[in-house]
């Protein structure tokens, strides 16, 4: 266990593998949108375009002058980069290819979800801030979805801490790896509640299109109507960064196989970063999978699907409460 | 002369001196000045000589002066818990002066004046009572002086319904609270504290004891269904009396709680603390859901101090259950989570008021619909209440996310449980208060959104301008709170300690880790939460990203008219309104929670007739609760009506059959 804060030496060492992991999670967020766009376009016979090809869309709008509304307050030009700031710091708590870096005890997993819940909120707040219809009714659907996603959230964090004893993501992760807890009733309702949430915050199908610019489905891409040159690129990646923190909170939690425990083995960190790569190609496969076998919903089906995941997650939660043994 | 004697005839002395010049200074220019600069004074030195007693650990301080009941006169006493609360009540109490002083400036002020300084004695003198005569003198002051605050604007007539609602409520609360302390002192009537802590209590008196102690201090601090009245009569007074009202009145309800519950009261069962959960949950959600439909601002706020009393019972609950089971280290955790939060709701619900006074003043309305914009024109205190919004929907690094981590934490600790009742109670608790943090943020997304952001929608809202420097301070000093109550927040639980060991014989373990600054309920390895780090991961991060972006791309900006995908319209009313904003929220929630009914009558087609819509709301507690009730009386009263036109031998006979009634019931009781 390196979770307790008394054994953590301010080592070079371990600052190292602790930046490692910050930019790491930075870089390959694009890829992995990359990647879901291309299996998405393959599935559906086209050839789409590279993998790489977001880093591009970032390099491009970066370098673009950025119009800002004339109504617009100064909360809107620094709302994309505090978003961002709160998305990446919250990415990169949650643990990859090693646990036990050396700043995983500095936000357990109701912090990482709070700061998650950090971002949105200066995201919605942006969204209001030109004074147009479209950011309006980004915002409120918004804040519908994420009254329901982050307390479903917030369940399952509940579950596997009641199950690891712990709530930091670092030593629950460690848990799960070290004495496997097998196959769990709970574990499994919160599988599916993990990924109806996932899909639901990053705004992927069934909930919100990302590839869509019709007016009236769009959610995550009315609130940030408004935006474009560097801020519009700020969001996209936070957006990116948003959907690598799940996918990576989905393989920490359901398949912790091949992470690394310790920073002093070289091998294990290798093993670590190969599996967790492997891990998120297969984790955004499927998202691109989901993606072209569902139908986007309707608005307020959408509250039934993640009020669903909720009420899963609860039950889960209750299950542990009522006996360790589920 | 000790310490608590200076304290006591400094503070009291103040105030009475500030009560005064606010009685004589009534219609004179520059009298709020000296009114609230006095209060001010007099809150900081209350608070001041807390924090001195509390380093030099000379808790706890009594003092007896003559007077009060015959027997047991008047007793003060200081000890670790008064001092918490003395602390978070004055501290607050003098900021809120100071924004007194600036905003007093541009109201008119009336007899707000004399009774605020009285308002502040009454609070201090409950938070240091050793005696229940004491203890409810201070109270109905309390009561009684905010009564007479709320009824400042008599002129209007939502004003006097709010406070005769309010006098209705306050009244029913002192007159349980009587009880209570009846039920507690016994046949023996000794109302001293230390007597009362000294009696046992037989068969099902302490239960009786509880449910009056609930309705009597709940009522004060709007628990449901005692709520209905606070959220007409908090907004209905001057905005800084509304910030102390939310803000501070409902802690010294809370600290009423705190002290009768866990410190005069017997060693708990489990089962007292369903009340406290079921109250409390249901006062968090529905405070919470209220106010994601309410338009008014100062009723929003309002309804949001509503939830948070709510989370904060529901600690409370959790503390008794842990502490009637004899989980120490769990019981101290939940009560850290409730006194933190209790400090962290205090400062933020102020600084929310202070700043909706400033909305009010600049832009001469409360109302959603007619704000708009004003971060632009009144970019401070844009700003502070930004900080406020954040605070309290609970987001980190600021305060309220903190002491909503430590409720988690004890949540998480109730599997230890040994009953089983509590047991399966608690997840579905813990559940719904997931829900309220998720939808709190979602509240104040709406509520901050529409006021600071987007265009104004009125012409008053497009004139807005600042507020005075001294306003804007004391919102400042409020919110570099909230921010040092979330980064420094293992200090704050360091500070509890000595409230904890009074009231459950346990505290949380050392905060001075290796790692500085590191919350830590349990253990290391259990759970931890480092604010600090937080905080300085978030401002090195959005540094370097805006940094970076700015220094390797193009930092090129204009400003253009809106896009608004090519057909932007100049009219504000095509912006999302506070009620547009809320709907799909009030479509999922609603028909439930809020008994929402809408009607919508199209008129066929060719017609001209305008459609309709209708729209209506009812608290269901209101309906289903206070309604009946009333009938009731009313029937009530209309059968009684005969007892006033009786002869005099009928009356004579009334008298003679109720003294043998009342003879045998004696006789039968003993």
């Amino acid at each position: 266990m390196t979770g307790d804060p008394a054994l953590i030496g301010l080592s070079l060492h371990e600052l190292v593998w602790q930046g490692c992991q910050m930019l790491l999670m930075l870089v390959i967020a694009p890829a992995l949108v990359g990647l879901i766009r291309k299996v998405k376009a393959r599935l559906l016979s086209r050839r789409g375009p590279p993998v790489f090809q977001p880093y591009r869309e970032l390099w491009r709008l970066m370098h673009k002058e950025a119009v800002v509304a004339e109504t617009a307050s100064p909360l809107f030009r620094m709302a994309p980069y505090g978003q961002f700031a709160a998305t990446w710091v919250a990415a990169a708590l949650v643990p990859s290819f090693a646990t036990g870096l050396m700043f995983s005890w500095s936000a357990d997993l109701i912090a990482i979800v709070a700061l998650l819940g950090t971002a949105r909120f200066i995201l919605a707040l942006a969204g209001m801030d030109v004074g147009t219809a479209f950011g309006g009714i980004g915002t409120s659907r918004e804040i519908l979805f994420a009254s329901l996603a982050e307390p479903a959230l917030l369940m399952i964090t509940f579950t596997v801490a009641l199950l690891a004893g712990t709530t930091l993501l670092s030593a629950i992760a460690d848990h799960l790896l070290l004495q496997p807890v097998g196959l769990r009733i709970s574990l499994a309702l919160c599988l599916v509640a993990l990924m109806v949430v996932a899909l639901t915050e990053t705004g992927r199908v069934p909930v919100d299109n990302p590839a869509t610019h019709l007016e009236l489905t769009m959610v995550h891409e009315a609130m940030v109507l408004e935006y474009s040159g560097r801020h519009l690129a700020m969001i996209e990646w936070a957006a990116a960064l948003k959907l690598t923190a799940y996918l990576s909170l989905i393989a920490c939690l359901f398949v912790p196989f091949g992470m690394a425990t310790s920073t002093e083995d070289p091998v294990a960190m290798a093993i670590g970063l190969v599996t967790y790569f492997a891990k998120l190609v297969g984790l955004g496969v499927a998202v691109a999978v989901i993606e072209v076998s569902v139908a986007k919903m309707r608005v307020f089906r959408v509250t039934d699907f993640v009020g669903g995941a909720f009420a899963l997650a609860s039950m889960a939660a209750l299950l542990l409460f009522v006996s360790r043994g589920f | 002369m000790s310490l608590f004697v200076l304290h006591v005839s400094l503070t009291f002395g103040l105030l009475l001196a500030a009560a005064a010049a606010g009685v004589v200074g009534l219609r004179r220019q520059g009298a709020s000045d000296v009114v609230y600069g006095l209060s001010a004074l007099a809150a900081a030195g209350g608070a001041g000589f807390a924090v001195v007693h509390g380093f030099l650990g000379e808790s706890p301080a009594a003092l007896a002066l003559p007077g009060g009941l015959p027997g047991v006169g008047i007793r003060l006493r200081i000890d670790s818990l008064s001092l918490v609360f003395l602390v978070v009540v004055n501290a607050v109490a003098a900021l809120v002066s100071l924004y007194a002083v600036g905003y007093g400036r541009h109201e008119h002020p009336g007899r707000v004046l004399a009774l605020y300084p009285l308002f502040l004695i009454g609070m201090n003198v409950v938070l240091i009572a050793d005696d229940a005569f004491t203890f409810l003198i201070g109270w109905e002051f309390m009561s009684l002086a905010s009564w007479g605050m709320v009824a400042a604007r008599h002129e209007d007539p939502e004003a006097r319904r709010a406070a005769h609602l309010y006098l209705l409520m306050a009244c029913g609360g002192a007159f349980a609270l009587l009880f209570a302390f009846g039920v507690l002192a016994g046949h023996a009537g000794d109302y001293a504290f230390a007597a009362i802590r000294a009696r046992t209590l037989t068969g099902w008196m302490p239960e009786l004891a509880l449910v009056l102690i609930l309705i009597g201090t709940g009522s004060k601090a709007g628990l449901v269904p005692l709520h209905v009245w606070l959220p007409l009569a908090h907004p209905a007074a001057p905005s800084h009396v509304s910030a102390l009202m939310s803000g501070v009145m409902t802690k010294v309800a809370i600290y009423g709680t705190i002290r009768l519950v866990f410190d005069l009261m017997p060693t708990p069962q489990w089962y007292w603390a369903l009340p406290f959960l079921f109250a409390g949950i249901s006062t968090a959600l529905i405070g919470l859901l209220q106010a994601l439909v309410e338009r008014d601002l100062k009723r929003l706020l309002a309804f949001s101090t509503i939830e948070n009393i709510g989370i904060i019972y529901v600690a409370l609950g959790l503390a008794v259950a842990f502490t009637a089971t004899h989980l120490a280290a769990p019981a101290a955790v939940a009560l850290t989570a409730a006194l933190f939060h209790v400090a962290n709701h205090a400062v933020m619900k102020s600084l929310m008021f202070c700043g909706a006074g400033a909305v009010l003043h600049a832009a001469h309305s409360k109302d959603l619909e007619k704000l708009g914009g004003l971060f632009n024109r009144m970019p401070a205190t844009g700003a502070l209440m930004l900080i406020g919004a954040a605070a309290i929907s609970a987001l980190p690094p600021l305060n309220g996310f903190a002491s909503e981590w430590m409720v988690f934490q004890a949540i998480l600790a109730s599997p230890a449980l040994p009953v089983e009742g509590l047991r399966f109670l608690v997840p579905a608790v813990g559940a719904v208060l997931a829900l309220v943090a998720a939808l709190a943020a979602a509240c104040f997304v709406r509520a901050y959104g529409i006021a600071f952001l987007g265009r104004p929608r009125s012409p008053e809202a497009a004139a807005a301008h600042e507020v005075d420097r001294v306003s804007l301070a004391a919102m400042a000093l409020m919110a570099g709170l909230c921010i040092a109550g979330g980064v420094l927040a293992p200090l704050v639980v360091e500070a509890l300690r000595p409230a904890t060991l009074q009231l459950v014989n346990a505290g949380l373990p050392a905060q001075a880790g290796p790692v500085p600054l590191t919350l830590t309920p349990f253990d290391g390895t259990r759970s931890t939460y480092n604010g600090f780090m937080i905080a300085v991961f978030l401002l090195v991060s959005s540094f370097l990203a805006s940094w970076g972006v700015h220094r390797i791309a193009t930092r090129a900006t204009r400003r253009a008219p809106a896009w608004d995908c090519g057909f932007p319209d100049a009219s504000p009313a095509t912006q999302y309104t506070a009620s547009s904003l809320g709907q799909p929220i009030r479509r999922v929630f609603g028909p439930i929670a809020l008994r929402v009914r809408q009607q919508i009558a199209m008129p066929p087609p060719g017609s001209t007739a305008p459609a309709e819509f209708r729209l209506s709301m009812t608290d269901p507690v209101w309906s289903l609760f206070y309604v009946p009730l009333a009938r009731l009386v009313e029937l009530l009263s209309w059968q009684f009506n005969i007892l006033q036109f009786l002869t005099i031998r009928r009356y004579l006979t009334l008298m003679f059959a109720a003294l043998v009634l009342l003879l045998v019931v004696v006789v039968l009781w003993r």
